[in-house]
């Protein structure tokens, strides 16, 4: 088991967000967490990624470590957790370039840094077109890629995706989830997947959890989830 | 015409210690959207440690010890108390300001003034109320160019502070510590997403803040060798309202406009009676800013304050 989460509760100004929320993630493995917009998906993620209070009572375990005993820095920089935030987030006013060397800011390896880079530029070959170019100036697709290719250098035992298909369009999105595919496969990096386009979610994931008010209300196979009748009128549309 | 380029001269030193001070402001405030309202004083800390260093130094090389030049014992003076006020800086951060990061920011803001009155006050009671005057370290030479008086002094304080403003822009230009602060002004949020220490940037931000206005305090202690432990408030103000002008995140806005106040109010001070200077000039500044509310440089701040 690489990540165990149990009981998980969150709150956000008296307002509670997740309500005791249980997941598991094997390694290597590529698992979705579906739910309609306001379920808790994002919330969940930057809980594991530490940017949110956790109540006490639950428990979040990665590789046997305690998560709860690290910083946000830490989580990326010590246990190889990393998280392509919702919108990407991007330092708009750095180059691709240099929003690839940020990510590796904390890493000492340097050999590893120089070859994660073109790495991240063989995946994505349009990035190494706009190395120089500010990443405020990327279109949405270019935008996810330097988003991805960021987290990938960063961290990449764990991957925590938020939304990557917003705004993407249906052929930028199928390339972007090759990558992430491609990623998976070669360096057995897991994700954890949060997605409201949940066909694309489940077609990409091992597994999936369905979140709804801050609860799991359904969980297991993606082949089980799609055809399960609440999920198929819920989030297939009918 | 001649009093005109006097007057240009002396706008130019007395922009330089604007400018300096401003950078400090400008760098903090770009990365953590926070004023350091004890700025101004910890560049009055910055000219005493100054003169204490510059002194000792000057008691160690009169009694024989080792004997240095003036324009050594002034270098070592320099850099001496750079890293002291450093340190300086960066205990402000961790005890003043990281507390507070995720509060109000008026309670920063408060904070900061106390920060500000504990540096007074400890002045105070550490050397009583007295002025004191800063060791001449170097023989004042005088040119005199076509009627405008220059003095080796003023040449020197003008060149310093650039290479210091020019030093800190290639840093952040350039260099891998540099860039940090620059995400950290774009979007501070995922700055820790990316495995990067907040607490770590922001320290240094301030250690840099810092050892600047202590380069700015040291100058002006060589223009103005009097020393009060009231001399930071006025500077902090007028160095903040540069801040604010040059725009946020653009360093080079915060010099520039550092600048821009010293001529401004040296040459109102030329045209009109000079108790109605600090009236005049600020009401010219707070013209300007209307017509640019986020300074020369500035952009309002467009991330999201959380993720």
């Amino acid at each position: 088991m690489m990540l165990e989460i149990d009981n998980l509760r969150v709150s956000y100004g008296g307002i509670r967000a997740l309500h005791g929320l249980s997941l598991r993630i094997d390694a290597g493995e590529i698992v979705c967490v579906l739910g309609a917009n306001g379920a808790g998906k994002s919330t969940t993620l930057r809980a594991i990624s530490r940017l949110v209070p956790v109540e006490k009572g639950g428990t979040m375990r990665f590789v046997g470590r305690d998560l709860l005993g690290y910083s946000p820095d830490k989580v990326v920089s010590q246990l190889g957790i990393s998280h392509v935030p919702e919108g990407r987030r991007l330092f708009g006013n750095l180059t691709v370039k240099e929003n690839l060397r940020f990510a590796a800011f904390a890493r000492k390896d340097g050999g590893g840094i120089a070859r994660d880079t073109e790495r991240v530029f063989t995946i994505f070959p349009r990035l190494q077109e706009r190395a120089g170019q500010k990443a405020g100036t990327l279109s949405g697709g270019e935008q996810q890629m330097l988003a991805i290719g960021r987290a990938f250098v960063s961290a990449r035992k764990l991957m925590l995706l938020d939304e990557p298909s917003m705004g993407l369009a249906p052929l930028l999105m199928m390339s972007v989830f090759a990558a992430l595919q491609e990623i998976n496969r070669a360096e057995g990096t897991a994700i954890l997947l949060v997605e409201q386009n949940a066909r694309l979610a489940l077609h990409f994931a091992a597994r999936g959890y369905v979140l709804e008010n801050g609860h799991i209300v359904l969980e297991g196979s993606s082949q089980a989830l799609l055809h399960d009748e609440r999920v198929k009128k819920a989030y297939l549309g009918g | 015409m001649t009093y005109f380029f006097q007057n240009v001269v002396n706008a130019l030193q007395w922009g330089s210690f604007y400018a300096l001070i401003a950078l400090g402001y400008s760098m903090v405030y770009s990365i953590l959207m926070l004023f350091n309202f004890a700025h101004g004083d910890i560049f009055m800390v910055g000219a005493y440690i100054g003169f204490g260093v510059a002194t000792l130094l000057v008691a160690m090389s009169a009694g024989g010890a080792i004997v240095l030049p003036g324009w050594l014992i002034l270098i070592l003076t320099i850099l001496i108390s750079m890293f002291l006020t450093a340190l300086l800086g960066m205990f402000v951060e961790r005890v003043g300001y990281r507390p507070l990061r995720d509060a109000p920011r008026a309670s920063a803001a408060i904070t900061g003034l106390m920060i500000g009155i504990i540096l007074e006050t400890g002045n105070l009671w550490l050397l009583g109320a007295r002025r004191v005057s800063f060791p001449s370290l170097i023989q004042t030479v005088t040119y005199d160019v076509g009627g405008v008086i220059l003095t080796n002094k003023k040449i020197m304080i003008v060149l310093v502070a650039l290479a210091f403003m020019l030093a800190l822009h290639l840093f952040v230009r350039h260099s891998k510590w540099g860039m940090a602060m620059r995400a950290m002004a774009f979007d501070y949020v995922v700055v820790p997403l990316m495995g990067v220490s907040i607490n770590t940037i922001a320290r240094m931000t301030f250690a840099i803040g810092s050892a600047l206005a202590a380069v700015a305090g040291i100058l002006f202690s060589i223009a103005y060798p009097v020393l009060d432990p009231y001399m930071g408030i006025v500077f902090g103000w007028k160095a903040f309202v540069a801040a604010i002008l040059g725009g946020r995140g653009s360093i080079m806005g915060a010099a520039l406009a550092g600048f821009l106040l010293g001529f401004i109010e040296i040459f109102v001070a030329m045209a009109f009676p000079s108790t109605l200077r600090d009236l005049i000039a600020y009401s010219i500044i707070m013209v300007i800013l209307v017509f640019r509310p986020h300074g020369f440089f500035g952009e309002p701040y467009s991330a999201k304050l959380r993720l």
